[in-house]
């Protein structure tokens, strides 16, 4: 029964990897851009909300709502003000901008946060604390049902607004051929600027969900960014469900990690994701020869 | 036209190169222990630097795992000295170790490209620092001293330690400044310009990528052994920290993407810095980074490179350039 229950909490935790690596995954669809300060980012969001908390009182999940406007705003200048000039000048650009961005964003944090780690799952309420023990082995958590049903509702509501809205074929044909794009009216500027916003504010209810399920600090996004990454390769970068099915993969697997020691947790995570992409790229010559 | 690789002021300028090289080997006997310690770091982040560029600059792979193996390094030289090997041999060891390591971490990472090579680095390197913290004879979480070198007084581990960290550099600089002057470097040169292009006209790029690759590994892993011997101490948090990536990239970005000497005066530029701000702290980190992060938006070439660029200056003779006959020249 411990088995089934690592798996069923594996399961939870990946809906959290899941609502992580969205923004990720959608940045990469649009724009074949990895924004390497998509986890600081994340992290900002979580003291955006923590501040709010902390200077009215409210839950975080309305605080959350309040701080939405500002990271679709933030969203916004991140695409005009560093990636919209990078994705011009070639593929190695865009992450090193956005990696000088993720060492800003994590030192900005420090000294307007202090190092201290923080948490808001005491000011959540009964959500953080509620679970049902269905079995004496196999418990589920109020949160954890939760987190998994808005990201099963958040990928769902994505794949309408891709295949049903307007603005969704805009974001699609831009990400299929920008320049063909350009040429039947669509302002490809506008589309990146919309599909960068959109990314930072789900990275936003990562934040949120790193903040209420656990705890975070101003360095927590380098690790928050490999998970998130790991969940979009693992589900086939470029593909939506994909992600949402590599981040359940994932959480499963640090799970079943941690059931055989807890310090092998994160490891077993990485192994799967180096497996996948040795599966993935491991076919094809091998070629030792360094001089032809 | 005529096609030449030396110039009046790339002869004197390699000359002085050596004169100044030969010249660090006195530092030791001259100074006090603190000066040559802080040297040595110098002399570490050239060396970083440098493969670095070497990595991203000439092969387009953009890594932010080099740590990896400067923690193989670093970690490499506690494990051979616990088996009880001299200090130093076992640093040798540990470069030959983390170098050889990169050959299998190749067949595999080669085939990654751009963020997925990038970050497929970094779970590389957090895969060993957490191998490392599960080993209690590696000290595990906490860290561990290099209490062999304990047997040498401090103002000769220290020469030592600067020697040999004077003597990786010039040797890990050589072989890629001959490395780029060689047939091969031709095509790495047209690596770096076009990727595309160069295979078109039949470079064997993985190939070539794979050299600088398992260079790259030889280089980084010398500098992990150069500054456990250099700190004493060694911790995974520190050692296997993504802010070497963050270094690397400022220095090799800021001195100059592509080119030999860039990231040398880069690594100068960041030595500079240090020594200046020698509080470190966050604000120094928010400068660093935004550095970074500016130069790749709008001077993608670099201090060297803009200059390299606007004035024709070459250094270091590892290109060609092509120059007017004279008249007599072309009359004879």
């Amino acid at each position: 029964m411990t088995i089934v229950n690592a798996v069923l909490q594996g399961i939870f935790l990946g809906a959290f990897y899941a609502v992580l690596a969205c923004g990720l995954s959608i940045m990469f669809g649009v724009m074949r851009v990895i924004n390497l300060a998509h986890g600081d980012i994340a992290v900002l969001g979580a003291y955006v909300v923590f501040v709010i908390v902390q200077s009215t009182g409210m839950s975080p999940l309305v605080a959350f709502v309040v701080a939405l406007p500002v990271m679709i705003l933030l969203g916004y200048v991140l695409q005009l003000a560093i990636l919209e000039r990078s994705l011009k000048s070639g593929i190695l650009t865009p992450l090193l901008a956005t990696f000088g961005l993720s060492i800003v964003i994590q030192n900005l944090l420090l000294i307007t946060f202090s190092p201290d780690v923080r948490s808001l799952g005491g000011n959540a309420g009964a959500i953080t604390t509620s679970s049902w023990q269905v079995t004496s082995g196999l418990s589920v958590s109020a949160l954890g049902l939760v987190i998994l049903v808005v990201a099963v509702v958040l990928f769902g509501a994505l794949q309408l607004f891709l295949s049903r809205t307007r603005a969704g074929w805009m974001m699609r044909a831009t990400a299929e051929d920008a320049d063909a794009a350009e040429l039947v009216g669509i302002n490809s500027r506008g589309v990146y600027a919309r599909a960068t916003a959109l990314a930072v504010a789900i990275a936003g209810l990562g934040g949120l969900f790193l903040a209420i399920r656990s705890v975070f600090d101003p360095v927590s996004g380098p690790t928050q960014l490999i998970f998130a990454f790991e969940a979009v390769v693992i589900g086939g970068m470029g593909s939506l469900w994909g992600t949402l099915l590599g981040g359940l993969a994932l959480g499963v697997a640090q799970t079943l990690g941690a059931h055989i020691n807890p310090e092998y947790s994160a490891l077993t995570g990485h192994l799967l994701f180096l497996a996948v992409l040795i599966v993935r790229f491991g076919g094809g010559r091998v070629s030792l020869r360094a001089v032809r | 036209m005529r096609v030449r690789r030396w110039t009046r002021t790339s002869k004197v300028f390699t000359g002085a190169t050596i004169a100044i090289a030969a010249l660090l080997g006195t530092v030791p006997l001259l100074f006090e222990t603190d000066v040559v310690q802080r040297l040595t770091n110098l002399l570490i982040l050239v060396l970083l630097a440098a493969m670095w560029n070497a990595l991203a600059g000439y092969g387009g792979l953009l890594s932010v795992g080099q740590q990896a193996f400067i923690g193989i390094g670093a970690y490499g030289t506690v494990f051979f000295a616990g088996l009880g090997v001299s200090p130093y041999p076992a640093m040798l060891l540990a470069t030959l170790v983390a170098g050889v390591i990169s050959v299998p971490i190749s067949l595999f990472a080669l085939r990654l490209r751009a963020a997925q090579f990038a970050i497929g680095m970094w779970v590389i390197a957090e895969v060993v620092s957490i191998l490392v913290r599960l080993d209690q004879n590696l000290g595990a979480g906490t860290g561990i001293s290099l209490i062999q070198l304990n047997q040498y007084a401090p103002n000769f581990r220290q020469a030592y330690t600067f020697w040999l960290a004077l003597g990786f550099t010039v040797i890990f600089l050589s072989a890629l400044f001959l490395l780029l002057r060689s047939p091969l470097g031709v095509s790495l040169q047209a690596i770096r310009d076009d990727e595309d292009a160069a295979r078109s006209l039949g470079v064997h790029v993985a190939a070539r990528k794979r050299l600088l690759f398992v260079l790259a590994g030889f280089g980084c892993g010398a500098a992990g052994v150069l500054i456990g011997a250099n700190t004493l101490f060694i911790e995974p948090g520190s050692i296997f920290s993504v802010q070497w990536s963050a270094y690397m990239i400022f220095m090799v970005l800021v001195g100059g993407l592509g080119t030999f000497e860039g990231p040398i005066l880069g690594a100068i530029l960041l030595f500079g810095i240090q020594t200046t701000f020698t509080q470190g702290g966050p604000w120094y980190l928010v400068g660093l980074g935004a550095t970074a992060a500016l130069f790749a938006l709008a001077l993608p070439r670099g201090i060297w490179g803009t200059i390299e660029e606007r004035l024709g200056l070459r250094l270091l003779p590892v290109g060609y350039r092509v120059v007017e006959m004279k008249s007599e020249e072309r009359a004879s």
